[in-house]
Order: structure tokens, then C-alpha cells, then sequence
């Protein structure tokens, strides 16, 4: 398997590892023999179609549904068939896809349910103190309701929720999606304003160009197989993913 | 349509019932006076504090699992029937006079235990493997639930009803404000009020209220927060079992009287009075518990002057009229969410 930027990465062991992954809905396999790796400071990103598995991939991770074979691995410990809660509880955090935040709920209470498991009092103000000075904008907004915010504000305040868990992995369930085109470009800013912190982010995504810009790998997955996995330079160039991912004929 | 000719019949009785001669002969009706009034309206008032524990239970869970538990008012009626055991016995041995204040300790806390045992148990075995069945289901399980608590105790207690000790500091009366209000009422009342305002800032305002709220807004996120949602369920069964084990205690002292049917009727109004509110919220379910309880009580008071048979039977009408009404025309409720008229 590929590791990451860097020649250290040979030593670094996974942070989050998917081994042979096999995840059947009912009788329809929607996963299979899924192999996916990623390293501590990377950021990683999964690209592939409508219905290609890659929710499905997600969900596996947090548990929502439990792999028919194989074994997720995070931070050195099986987690498939645990529950969602305790995964996160471990440090698996994810932006959902459409942000999903607590719309009736104020900025300041969907902030602090992202650190709801957390009991280090003083380590929380500073996670929180770093979600506002990343984005400003949330704290102007903090005792507003989330559901009142525009879609753009809404996504940083999701992302900021899900940082306030301290999570040692971030992960993004297609955080382009449903917005408009001049949002997409605010999102990807926001995704790398993420990443100079040093976060390790997994993020699904659709829009292929944007998400190679700013990743260092990819996998491409294809009807629940992964089919392609490389650096993300590699894979700007490559000529079969220009044609189907890339929107170039 | 409809509304407005019950409306005008309403007020064309409310004007009968005030013209009525003030002294009349034997066999006749007569105006009622202002004191008369007024006991109608603290008998109302402290009946809709009860309602109110009761309707927060149905509230909280609604808001949290979408479903109806139509059980609670056997989560009420079974609190209540237990502790009149230990009351009886209380009363009996004359601790309840001697030592009152221990002694209520000791009868709200079988109350509250049972209450929440039962409430618990109902999550665990009735709703929890239902969890992701069709709404319906649960809802006919409830139903079956409470047929099922109601035969038990009848089982167990029999049919008849038991008289319900009324301890001595409760008997009589207070002097408050130059008029007198029996001390049952206005310890209601009070205790009550006291019991949904700290409901509605543990809601609001601590970790665990916050995460109640986060299931009921969207439970796979909030799973995703690491909350454990069967937790905050189980708490909030609890929560409701709490507020009906109070509720059970002050009813049965107020009426002094128990039986295996005492949910029933309490259930239903305060199920109506969720409605009313808006069911999900809290504050709605205060002040829908509030106009129920009056309607209950001054309702039938106001068509006295029909000279219909023992009016005062009506008040069930009256409640299952209220009830239909709010879901015609405000299915939400006064206080309700847009959330809740999705049902």
C-alpha cells in the first residue's frame, strides 16, 4: 500500500486501516474486499460515483452498519462491530454529508455536543478557541440559531463541531455537496485551512478536480471495489481518470 | 363551522348559567356565587398541575422516540397504587401524623421507584426491540401495555377502590390572599410549578439535557457525537416516571381514593393536554396540562344553566372534544414545533 507524503512514512503505522472489508446490504454486497490505509497528518480522499460505495464506506468505519468479513482497524484496535458511540468515543469524528447540524440548537450548543464525550474542561476551551479563531465567523454567530446560518456558515460550523471532539481522525462525507458552485470554493478553503492544522481528514467526495488538489492520496472505488490507488498527483495525470472522473474527453 | 356553533353554544349556556336566579326555591337551579366560582377555578388549577407531571411524560418521550406511550397513565396509576400500601400502613400506625414529614419521604420515594421501574421496564421490553418497526406498532403495543398494567393490578389489588390516606398537614385549609384554599391545592399547585421549572433547565441547560435534545433533533448525529442514544432514552423514561410517581402520590391524596383504573382518565387528559401544548415541548406541556385542567373544571360549570343531568360527568366530553378540535385545526398545538405537525 502506498503511505503518504514523506520518506518516514514506511515507519508510521495506519491511524485508520481497512482490511478486505466486505459490507453486504441484505443480500447485495456494496463493499467488497475493501483495502484502504491511512497514515497519522494525511489527508486522504475517496472518490468515485453515484452508488459507488462510498458512504457505504464511511458508515462502515462508524459502525452504522458492520462489515459481513474483514476488520476495520483504528489506532492499533479492531473497531468494526462496535457501536457507533464508542467509535467516536475513540476518536472518529465525521462532517456529515448536508452539515446535519442541531438547526433548533445555537452555534455554542452544537459546538459543545462535538465535545460532548470530552471531560478535559480545559482542553475543550482551547479546541473551541481554535474552531473561532479558524472561523471567525461562527463566533459571531454563537448564540444564533444553526438553522438559521447560510449553507456556507452552516458547513464551517459542522466542521467546527466535529473538531471540538479532538478527533485523531476527521472524517468528511461529501462536504461539496448541494451547494453552490461559488460555495464549493469556500468549502475547499475551508478543508485546507483543516489541514494546516495538521488534522488527518478522510474526505468522500464527487468533485474529483477539487479534492486531488488538495489531497495528498486518493482511492477510487467502483461499484464497491477499489479500483485505483495513488498519490494524488498520479492520479490528476492519470489518463483513465481524466476520462472518467475529471470531466476531460 | 363547526367551531363557531360550539362557541355559540358555549356562550349562550355561560349566559344562561349567570342569569340563573341568584336565590331560587327548592328543585331549582340557582346562580352560582363568586366563591363558588373561585374553588372551581383552584380546582381546575390544581388539577392541571397534576395533568402537567402526567403530560411531561408523554411530552419527553414523543419528542424523543416519535411514538405515543399510551401506557403512562399505568405508569402514574401503578407509582400511586404502590405507595398506598406503605401510606395505608403509615396511616394505620399513625406515623403519618406523628412523623409527617418522613413519612411523605418514604411514600413519594415508593411511589417515584415504582413509577420509574415500570416506565423503565416498558422501554426495555415493549419499545426497545420495536425500535425500528413501523409507528404503528409501538403504538399498538402501548395500547396493549397499559390494558396489560391495568389487569394486573386488578389482579393482584382487586377491583374495588381503596381509600387513600390524606395526611393531617394536608387536611383543612390556608388563609392566602383573603380567600382560603384547601392546603392539597395549593401544595399542588406549587409543587408542580417547582417540578417543571427544573425540568425545563435540566432541559435546556445541563450536558445531559442537551444531549436529550440532540436525539430528539436527529438521533444518528447525535450518535455520532457519542452519545448513547439508549441512554437518553432510558433517562428519559425515567425523567416521565419521576414526574408520575409525584403526580400518582398528590392525585391519590387529593381524592383519597385508588383503584386499578386511576391512570385511565388522568392519562387520557394529560395526553390531551400535550396535544394542546404542542407535544414535544415542555413549556407546552405546562400550559396545555393548565387549560385542560380548567376547561375540565369550569366547563361543565358553565352549562350548569342547560339543566342537563349531572353535568359534571361531562368533563371527559369536554376533554376528548378539546382533543379532537386541536388536531383538526392545530395538529402542532399552541406551543408546538413545525416538527410535530409532521405526525
Amino acid at each position: 500500500m502506498m503511505a503518504g507524503k514523506g520518506a518516514d512514512a514506511e515507519e508510521r503505522k495506519p491511524v485508520l486501516e481497512l482490511r478486505q472489508v466486505n459490507t453486504h446490504y441484505g443480500l447485495v454486497a456494496v463493499l467488497r474486499d475493501v483495502d484502504m490505509a491511512i497514515y497519522p497528518g494525511e489527508m486522504v480522499c475517496l472518490l468515485g460515483g453515484n452508488a459507488s460505495g462510498k458512504s457505504t464506506t464511511l458508515k462502515t468505519i462508524l459502525g452504522y452498519v458492520t462489515p459481513s468479513s474483514g476488520e476495520v482497524v483504528f489506532d492499533g484496535e479492531v473497531i468494526s462491530g462496535k457501536s457507533t458511540t464508542e467509535i467516536v468515543r475513540r476518536g472518529v469524528s465525521m462532517v456529515p454529508e448536508n452539515r446535519r447540524l442541531f438547526g433548533d440548537m445555537t452555534v455554542e450548543e452544537n459546538l459543545l455536543l462535538g465535545a460532548y464525550t470530552r471531560t478535559d474542561k480545559a482542553a475543550v476551551e482551547q479546541d473551541r478557541q481554535m474552531v473561532l479563531d479558524t472561523f471567525p465567523v461562527v463566533g459571531e454567530r454563537l448564540k444564533q440559531k444553526a438553522g438559521t446560518l447560510s449553507g456556507g456558515q452552516q458547513q464551517m460550523v459542522a466542521m467546527g463541531r466535529a473538531l471540538m471532539a479532538n478527533p485523531k481522525v476527521l472524517l468528511m462525507d461529501e462536504p461539496s455537496m448541494g451547494l453552490a458552485p461559488i460555495l464549493v470554493d469556500q468549502v475547499f478553503e475551508i478543508i485546507k485551512t483543516i489541514r494546516s492544522l495538521g488534522r488527518t481528514v478522510f474526505v468522500v467526495e464527487q468533485n474529483a478536480n477539487m479534492a486531488l488538489s488538495i489531497a495528498d492520496r486518493g482511492y477510487v472505488i467502483q461499484t464497491g471495489r477499489v479500483v485505483l490507488a495513488d498519490t494524488a498527483a498520479n492520479l490528476l495525470a492519470n489518463p483513465m481518470m481524466r476520462e472518467a472522473y475529471l470531466g476531460e474527453l | 363551522m363547526i367551531l363557531a356553533g360550539l362557541v355559540v353554544l358555549v356562550v349562550v349556556a355561560a349566559i344562561k348559567t349567570f342569569t340563573l336566579p341568584a336565590e331560587a326555591g327548592p328543585g331549582e337551579l340557582s346562580r352560582y356565587t363568586a366563591d363558588t366560582w373561585r374553588s372551581f377555578i383552584i380546582g381546575g388549577l390544581s388539577e392541571g398541575a397534576v395533568l402537567a407531571l402526567i403530560a411531561l411524560g408523554y411530552s419527553l418521550v414523543y419528542g424523543i422516540l416519535r411514538m405515543i406511550n399510551f401506557a403512562h397513565g399505568e405508569v402514574f396509576m401503578m407509582g400511586a397504587f404502590a405507595s398506598y400500601f406503605v401510606a395505608d400502613r403509615f396511616s394505620d400506625n399513625d406515623f403519618l401524623s406523628s412523623s409527617p414529614a418522613i413519612a411523605m419521604i418514604v411514600i413519594l420515594a415508593v411511589a417515584i421507584g415504582v413509577s420509574v421501574l415500570v416506565a423503565i421496564l416498558l422501554e426495555r421490553v415493549c419499545y426497545r426491540p420495536l425500535r425500528n418497526a413501523p409507528r404503528l406498532v409501538p403504538l399498538i403495543t402501548a395500547i396493549g401495555a397499559s390494558l396489560f398494567l391495568q389487569n394486573t393490578a386488578r389482579g393482584f389489588f382487586g377491583p374495588q377502590a381503596r381509600g387513600y390516606p390524606q395526611p393531617d398537614f394536608l387536611d383543612g385549609s390556608w388563609n392566602l390572599l383573603s380567600f382560603d384554599i384547601a392546603r392539597i391545592d395549593l401544595v399542588m399547585i406549587v409543587v408542580s410549578i417547582v417540578l417543571v421549572a427544573i425540568l425545563d433547565y435540566f432541559v435546556s441547560s445541563t450536558r445531559t439535557g442537551r444531549s436529550m435534545r440532540a436525539v430528539a433533533l436527529d438521533a444518528d448525529i447525535a450518535k455520532l457525537m457519542g452519545i448513547d442514544v439508549d441512554r437518553v432514552i432510558v433517562t428519559t423514561f425515567a425523567i416521565g416516571g419521576v414526574l408520575a410517581g409525584v403526580a400518582g402520590v398528590m392525585f391519590a391524596m387529593r381524592f383519597e381514593q385508588i383503584s386499578f383504573t386511576t391512570g385511565f382518565r388522568p392519562g387520557i387528559a394529560a395526553f390531551t393536554a400535550a396535544v394542546l401544548g404542542g407535544i414535544g415541548s415542555i413549556r407546552g406541556a405546562a400550559l396545555g396540562a393548565l387549560l385542560v385542567g380548567l376547561l375540565r373544571s369550569l366547563g361543565p360549570a358553565l352549562l350548569v344553566g342547560f339543566n342537563i343531568p349531572s353535568v359534571f360527568q361531562l368533563e371527559d366530553a369536554i376533554t376528548f372534544l378539546v382533543l379532537v378540535f386541536v388536531l383538526l385545526y392545530r395538529p402542532g398545538g399552541l406551543l408546538g414545533s413545525a416538527a410535530a405537525e409532521k405526525l
